[in-house]
């Protein structure tokens, strides 16, 4: 009997062992950390001399958190931004992606996992006009090889969660921009991504309309999605996000946690800076 | 996988501007002219042939100088051809018979109205044979046959009234004046399509003698030919018996065999000069074209940059964006090919037509279809290959930049 109970105890536990082994393989535990920036950089030559953008970043994103990078205009933040979204490679520093270094990829990889791990959003909705409302949710799994039946299903899915479906053959020229930026929502979870990467996702929409999308970036939130938002609003970002990064003329300036209603400065600093500070 | 990448090509195809079809014209004019031309190959053949008076497989004609000289055949030379050697060459083993021509340009006259015209002699004593080897035959009235001096036969453009510049249909028993003496028209001949027969006038040997005075001089001999399978045989024989009766030797002729296949040779010869020159503008024109498609895909790729960038922020990669490029650059060409295949077709078609009301032929116009995809594969290959360099442009873009537009 009670060597039966010891087995059973041995058993359980590698049973649960086992199942969360696969579940983490299948999707990332909330918590775990998908994107890493560590010591990042990035100067652009300019003429004769170089304009540093961003100097010594560091940011995690962790799973099934909502980030806000915040920051005037000109502080770096669409540097941060295409950095975070591995569209482009830091001068000094490394960028995680899942673990991985995304500078041991090429070009064509880092599209293929980019495409299937970060769903873009943008200020100007970037749809592509030759194509219907659907078929531009279908394009990132054409990209990723799914094939058309599966592709079409997932799109108008989609599209029923961004409440469009009933303009799904529309081109983008023929709606609103509160549904272009809804049709961009659907696009970049087309691929089931682990993070959503919204750059000013409000910007050329009116208070009303802007705050329908950020409901949508907030529930998909809710659902265990990661979302990251780049803006310039403070208000915006207090409202939705969970961490705030503070950008100030290239550098971070701060990075504030919610803790209930307020935020908390939760900076790791060098000591040597804490001291200055003191 | 990649025929989503031609489904997408063809998604932006629909929505180019005119100026993109416009670039098309090249492969479009290209190919029309090289899918008409090889469609209407065969009819201007045939054309050209009757022109020529091509007909019987075993006719035989012989004129002293060449085929080449200027002026009515025969009527340049120096030394002539004469009786005795119609009366030579008809007593060869291979030859059936052979009639004498002479022929000349005559003046006509007929409502008031002065028209010139070839005028061609019938041997009263081979009537028969001479329109055999012609291959001519009344459409109305008879032919020459045992009649009097002072008639005629005339061919079936002179007797029309819309053709002939006499602003009047001549019909038999109408009277005409040929160098200003009355003949009657007994005939009209059937039309043959050749711009001399149908025109000709035919009267007997005696009376173009009493107008031209030729004596015992031929212009041309008509020689028919046992059987088809002699031809070759009966042309060196009777070169042979001409350069002995002449005088001269082997490459010095100063006289002509021609056989329908030599005067089919020659149709060809002129008729290949024409493909040649029709296929050079064409190359050209198919040349502007690929020039055009990487001007218009160079264009396109500059400002579609922006939809480069979110392609590749959604998960492009650089293969597949130039796939899409490509394949669209390559269907810019086959429609262009398209559009061309089926104007040149249809040229060909009118032009088979046209043949066969000008000349009474019954050529059937005919599609080949590996021509059609020939030319469809050729303009995509074309359109493709001038869309390689764009396409690597599009697919190189850094997507941050791209996306900035």
């Amino acid at each position: 009997m009670i060597s039966e109970i010891w087995l059973f105890k041995v058993y359980g536990r590698l049973i649960y062992i086992g199942v969360s082994r696969i579940l983490v393989m299948a999707k990332k535990v909330k918590g775990e950390e998908i994107i890493r920036l560590r010591n990042v950089s990035k100067h652009y030559p300019m003429g004769d001399s170089v304009v540093k953008a961003l100097s010594h970043i560091e940011l995690k994103v962790f799973a099934g958190e909502f980030i806000a990078i915040m920051g005037p205009s000109g502080s770096g933040k669409s540097t941060a931004m295409n950095l975070v979204g591995s569209l482009d490679m830091p001068t000094y520093g490394t960028i995680l992606l899942d673990g991985g270094d995304i500078a041991e990829l090429d070009e064509s990889d880092l599209a293929q996992v980019r495409g299937k791990k970060i769903g873009f959003i943008f200020q100007s909705f970037n749809l592509i006009s030759n194509l219907t409302v659907k078929e531009n949710v279908m394009l990132p799994m054409m990209f990723q090889g799914t094939d058309f039946e599966e592709r079409e299903e997932k799109a108008e899915e989609l599209l029923k969660l961004v409440e469009l479906h009933d303009r799904m053959d529309h081109y983008p020229g023929e709606i609103s921009g509160g549904q272009m930026q809804r049709v961009a929502i659907a696009r970049s979870l087309a691929n089931d991504p682990e993070v959503v990467l919204a750059d000013e996702p409000t910007g050329n929409l009116d208070t009303k309309t802007g705050a329908i999308v950020m409901d949508f970036l907030q529930k998909l939130n809710k659902q265990g999605k990661t979302v990251i938002m780049v803006t310039h609003d403070p208000d915006l970002a207090k409202e939705y996000a969970d961490v705030i990064y503070w950008l100030l003329d290239g550098e971070l300036d701060k990075v504030t946690k919610r803790c209930g209603n307020k935020f908390v400065d939760v900076t790791k600093r060098k000591k040597k800076e804490m001291k200055e500070k003191k | 996988m990649k025929l989503d990448y031609l489904i997408l090509a063809l998604k932006n195809l629909r929505h180019r501007g005119i100026r993109s079809w416009l670039t098309l014209l090249g492969i479009f004019i290209g190919v029309t002219a090289v899918v008409a031309l090889i469609g209407l190959g065969s009819g201007l053949q045939a054309a050209v042939g009757a022109q020529f008076g091509v007909s019987s497989t075993q006719a035989l004609t012989v004129q002293a100088g060449g085929l080449n000289s200027f002026g009515p055949p025969g009527s340049g030379a120096v030394n002539k051809l004469t009786r005795d050697d119609v009366d030579a060459i008809s007593k060869l083993g291979t030859v059936e018979f052979a009639t004498p021509r002479n022929l000349e340009t005559t003046k006509i006259e007929y409502n008031d109205i002065v028209v010139f015209s070839m005028a061609v002699s019938v041997d009263d004593a081979m009537e028969k044979e001479m329109y055999e080897t012609m291959d001519i035959e009344a459409r109305s009235g008879t032919m020459l046959l045992n009649d009097a001096l002072g008639r005629i036969v005339i061919g079936n453009n002179l007797a029309d009234g819309t053709k002939n510049g006499f602003d009047k249909d001549i019909a038999t028993g109408d009277n005409v004046l040929v160098q200003d003496k009355r003949f009657r028209v007994v005939g009209i001949l059937k039309k043959k399509g050749s711009f001399m027969l149908d025109n000709i006038v035919l009267m007997y040997q005696d009376d173009l003698d009493n107008l031209f005075d030729y004596g015992e001089e031929v212009d041309i001999i008509g020689v028919k030919v046992k059987s088809p399978d002699l031809m070759d045989r009966a042309k060196k024989e009777i070169e042979k018996l001409l350069r002995d009766r002449r005088d001269v030797d082997v490459g010095e002729e100063d006289f002509e065999v021609s056989t329908p296949d030599a005067i089919l040779e020659t149709v060809n010869s002129v008729l290949g000069g024409v493909k040649a020159f029709i296929i050079i503008i064409a190359s050209i024109s198919i040349l502007v074209g690929a020039l055009g498609i990487v001007n218009t895909m160079t264009t396109s790729v500059l400002e579609r940059k922006k939809e480069i960038g979110i392609m590749k922020a959604i998960g492009g990669t650089n293969y597949q964006i130039f796939l899409q490029f490509f394949f669209e650059s390559g269907m810019l060409g086959l429609i262009g090919g398209l559009v061309g295949i089926t104007f040149g077709t249809l040229i060909s078609f009118a032009g088979i037509i046209g043949i066969n009301n000008f000349i009474g032929s019954e050529l059937l116009p005919t599609i080949d279809f590996m021509l059609i995809s020939g030319a469809l594969i050729g303009s995509f290959i074309v359109g493709a290959t001038a869309g390689i360099i764009p396409a690597m442009n599009a697919a190189k873009q850094n997507p941050v930049e791209a996306l900035r537009g």
